[in-house]
């Protein structure tokens, strides 16, 4: 049996790398493919712990989280494919309509 | 070592190395793949602790549904490689910085609270998708009417907001 702490150092390792992503990169798709990987990290946190604590709980959380995913993944990249009719670009520095 | 422990280092190691390889490709479709392989490895991973539901769905939704959404984004937008600035570079020094914060922040707190989650550990049996449907449609029915509401919005959503202007 694995302990619980690997697979949460893991997720936290994941967490930590889609985090960088989300900072680092600069095409707005691979910045949205980061946030999937923060939201797969929490997931594997909450399967770890719901084993942990024999409740299933967090395996029902984690479907709810997918589901908010899936929802999330089609507006946001209804709203990619907007800006990128309207700028032209996918690089998020050329999104500066707000910028002084 | 045994058995389930190797089986875990190597989905891990499979899941970093993907994650750290969606930081390392420059075109966002090489990006797509490796956290498609993230997916994948994760999903091995809840088979490995028994969460068999959690793991078929993973595979269908994240790495089927949800990746070939982006996959067909990008294709459709004809990404391509991503460009960096000098302001852009220097981006990863506070990225750095935040995730060494972050990463101290969380291992800080795991470091704390290890003997609680050890001294629950063995209890209980998971069998896991009878379970999982109990609880979905008898104690989280509302929630779980609520995401089918959330899900109609969003495709209305999507719809509304890529479709082309009449003009």
């Amino acid at each position: 049996m694995v302990p619980t702490n690997y697979y949460v150092i893991l997720s936290a390792v994941l967490f930590g790398l889609g985090v960088f992503a989300f900072v680092f990169k600069r095409n707005i798709i691979t910045i949205f493919m980061s946030i999937e990987l923060m939201l797969n990290a929490v997931n594997l946190a909450f399967v770890a712990f719901s084993r942990a604590l024999g409740k299933l709980d967090g395996q029902v959380f984690v479907l709810f989280v997918i589901v908010v995913a899936a929802a999330e993944a089609a507006v946001g990249l209804g709203i990619i494919i907007l800006i990128a009719r309207n700028r032209q670009s996918l690089n998020v520095e050329r999104v500066d309509l707000l910028k002084l | 070592m045994t058995a389930p422990l190797a089986v875990f280092f190597v989905l891990a190691a499979l899941a970093v190395i993907g994650a750290v390889n969606l930081i390392l490709q420059k075109h966002p479709i090489h990006s797509a793949l490796s956290l498609i392989v993230v997916m994948v490895a994760l999903a091995g991973l809840y088979l490995l602790m028994g969460a068999e539901f959690v793991a078929a769905v993973q595979i269908i939704v994240y790495g089927g549904a949800i990746m070939v959404l982006f996959v067909l984004v990008i294709m459709l937008l004809n990404a391509g490689i991503e460009e960096h600035t000098s302001i852009s570079k220097l981006a990863g020094v506070p990225g750095l910085l935040l995730v060494a914060a972050l990463a101290g922040f969380i291992a800080a707190t795991i470091a704390r609270s290890t003997d609680v989650v050890q001294a629950a550990q063995q209890t209980g049996d998971m069998s896991s998708t009878k379970g999982i449907s109990n609880m979905l449609f008898r104690d989280f029915v509302y929630p779980f009417e609520l995401t089918s509401f959330l899900i109609l919005v969003a495709i209305m959503g999507a719809v509304v907001l890529a479709q082309r202007e009449k003009s």
